[in-house]
């Protein structure tokens, strides 16, 4: 393999890359996603009363942190063309943990800690039915999805634990002093960096494409298959389970039905940001953009008294579009150099292949 | 080897049609609304922008509940809004409290899907000056300025009472169809109900409670064996809205329609059919119009400063007079609505 690549690069005609530095950073999906982004905000500063007051920023960002979060693991595993649906579940199952231990006289710390972990095993579950038993993660979780959800019912029944130390939800609600940004946004921001560089600058990293484009390649070039997917449901569960814990401080609410139906938010909005539910195809700052976009879009439309359901129906069509979008500039380019090859074909005689 | 295989997507015109999308959709929207959208009133005078917040939004109870809210603002001159999530989840109301509080309107009116979690969010739009009103479900009393209550567990119990013997002619055998044995909205009716018989209707005699779990084939089949148990039956009350239907379907089958009576807790849409074929002569339920119209003046009197919510204050609501804050800050609608065939096909919910 190494002999072959160093052979190619020594006798290659074409150039490393097609296109020049400049459309390869701003020609691409998230690109696109980050100016809506901005159009979105700058839009809404210009025509709807109220969006500039620092409690938009303030509310957006504490609303949607759940889902930047949990965002962060989802962009690994869709990119490993696997998809995790119990992720809300296990926001549930762990908001019930904390309530239950908390109201048991745990201190918090240690109530929240042990609903991390109780995340971590519920990912670890989904990961060992997906990578040991060989399940397909679709059907794995969505039973799980189910599965978590019902513990979570079942622990607490329908009544809620509403008491929490007021230190800790003060923690969780508090902004950054002097900003009007929360403070849920320093772990998040610790933990996006640091997904950042795990899939974009590590060999681990590396793989996640590899194994998302073409998974038989990818085991065949030594890459742990298998171990690399428990990780990232390991992860997926853990992250969640944190998510979980904020969840409950946020809201001050342990619930058992609580963020029912999140997975679908999380999976909507790392598809818009970028990511190719085919596998192989994403980047991080497209998954965080397309979170704040539908976020950002949600907050503004509210504001400007439109009701919930056409936010919805927007936050569709958008998506859709971004979708279709995305298979139709890829038809677009197909024909395209296919028309240049034809092209090439007619006016020399066709270059030798290394 | 595989960087080389991914494919780039130059996206220049996807990004200028959505970008477009977005900002005509954008704009098209808050242009359509600016007018009822924004809070601000103008300096002088009270800001009489006043928000329904229900449960969700495409119910009919509370369509009909803001249907009486807006009248009454209409009434005296202030905004409607009515804004409210599509699933009546736990949380799914903050988002909403949230809006309202940076929109700074002048109150919000709030049915809370679930006592404590919205309560941190509606302290935070209390901060921010709105006066805030729950109706119809109450958060915890802290988290609000009042509470429009729509009926007590005396009104409730004392009216089912009250229409039984009514048309049994005041003696009899009756019995009691609820829901689950441990319902405790069921069960504390129905002990008053038992307290206020036993005190007031010495000739009626209550021979059975049995429980439909408010499942409509159990409190069907209940309601079969309750008239074959007791030949002499002469009413039923059933305080429990899917109770009341089921009963009431069985019995405008049977040849024990328009012999037996039938009343309690129901809704018109539910009900309607039967009060019209006979079956049914009279059943309760609070009128939820007149829930929203009562909301909206309480409201109006807090943004006015009229009332602060402390016990003893009192205001005017328009067309159903003065009223008082009880205890707690709660305000008591009255006694609970009857609806017969004279007044049933004015509602709808």
């Amino acid at each position: 393999m190494t002999a072959t690549a160093s052979q190619t690069r020594a006798v290659r005609t074409y150039k490393a890359h097609s296109q020049p530095l400049w459309r390869r950073l701003l020609l691409t999906r998230e690109t696109s996603v980050i100016a809506l982004l901005v159009i979105v905000i700058a839009v809404a500063l210009a025509v709807v009363p109220n969006f500039d007051s620092p409690l938009t920023v303030t509310y957006l960002l504490r609303d949607v942190a759940p889902i930047l979060l949990i965002a962060l693991p989802m962009t690994l595993i869709i990119i490993t063309e696997e998809i995790d649906l119990s992720v809300a579940s296990i926001v549930g199952l762990t908001s019930v943990m904390t309530g239950i231990l908390t109201e048991a006289g745990w201190p918090f710390a240690a109530a929240g800690v042990t609903a991390i972990l109780v995340g971590m095993v519920a990912g670890a579950i989904n990961g060992f039915l997906i990578t040991v038993v060989g399940l397909p993660s679709l059907a794995v979780t969505i039973g799980t999805l189910a599965l978590f959800r019902g513990i979570a019912v079942g622990l607490l029944g329908t009544k809620a634990v509403t008491e929490f130390p007021e230190y800790w939800t003060d923690l969780a609600k508090d902004n950054i002093p002097g900003t009007p940004i929360p403070g849920i946004m320093v772990p998040f921001i610790v933990l996006a960096i640091a997904f950042g560089v795990l899939l974009h600058f590590t060999p681990f990293g590396r793989s996640l494409y590899a194994i998302g484009l073409n998974k038989e390649a990818a085991a065949f070039s030594g890459v742990d298959v298998g171990r690399t997917k428990f990780l990232l449901f390991l992860m997926s569960g853990t992250v969640s389970g944190f998510a979980g814990v904020y969840f409950t401080l946020l809201y001050s609410n342990a619930r058992g039905d609580n963020a029912t139906g999140m997975e679908l938010s999380v999976i909507a909005a790392v598809l818009l940001g970028g990511v190719s539910i085919f596998g192989g195809r994403g980047a991080l700052i497209g998954v965080i953009a397309g979170v704040l976009l539908i976020g950002t879009l949600g907050s503004a439309l509210r504001l400007a008294g439109v009701t919930s359901d056409i936010i919805n129906v927007i936050t569709g069509v958008l998506l859709v579009l971004s979708v279709v979008s995305a298979s139709f500039l890829a038809w677009l380019r197909r024909k395209r150099i296919s028309a240049i090859g034809k092209k090439k074909g007619r006016s020399a005689t066709s270059v030798d292949a290394p | 080897m595989f960087s080389h295989d991914r494919k780039r997507r130059p996206l220049g015109v996807a990004l200028t049609a959505l970008a477009m999308g977005a900002a005509l959709v954008l704009t098209g929207c808050s242009a359509g609304n600016g007018g009822d959208g924004g809070g601000d009133e103008g300096g002088d005078g009270d800001n009489l922008a006043i928000t329904f917040l229900p449960k969700n939004l495409g119910n009919p109870y509370f369509d009909t509940s803001n249907a009486g809210g807006e009248e009454a603002i209409e009434e005296f001159g202030g905004t409607f809004a009515e804004v409210g999530p599509s699933e009546a989840s736990p949380t799914s109301q903050v988002s909403f409290i949230q809006t309202a509080a940076q929109q700074g309107v002048g109150g919000l009116v709030v049915s809370a899907n679930d006592p404590e979690a919205i309560c941190d969010a509606l302290n935070e739009a209390r901060d921010a000056g709105v006066k805030v009103v729950t109706f119809d479900s109450d958060t915890n009393p802290d988290c609000r300025d009042l509470f429009i209550n729509q009926a007590t567990a005396e009104g409730i119990a004392k009216s089912q009472v009250d229409l039984i013997a009514e048309q049994i002619g005041d003696a009899g055998q009756i019995a009691i169809l609820s829901a689950s044995a441990n319902a405790t909205n069921q069960n504390a009716w129905i002990e008053l109900m038992e307290e206020d018989l036993a005190a007031n209707h010495p000739n009626i005699e209550l021979v059975e409670t049995v429980y439909g779990d408010d499942d409509d084939q159990t409190s069907f089949d209940k309601t079969a064996a309750l008239l074959q148990t007791y030949p002499e039956l002469k009413g039923i009350i059933s305080p429990t809205t899917v109770g009341i239907a089921a009963a009431a379907r069985y019995l405008s089958t049977s040849e024990y329609k328009g012999k037996v009576a039938l009343t309690g807790l129901g809704t018109p849409n539910q009900m309607r059919e039967y009060v019209e074929d006979g079956t049914v002569t009279s059943f309760a339920l609070w009128n939820p119009a007149d829930l929203g119209y009562l909301a909206a003046y309480a409201t109006k009197a807090l943004i006015e400063g009229d009332i602060t919510g402390e016990e003893g204050d009192s205001f005017d609501a328009g067309k159903l007079g003065e009223y008082e804050v009880g205890a707690d800050g709660v305000v008591l609608l009255g006694d609970p609505f009857v609806f017969d065939a004279d007044n049933i096909g004015d509602f709808d919910f």
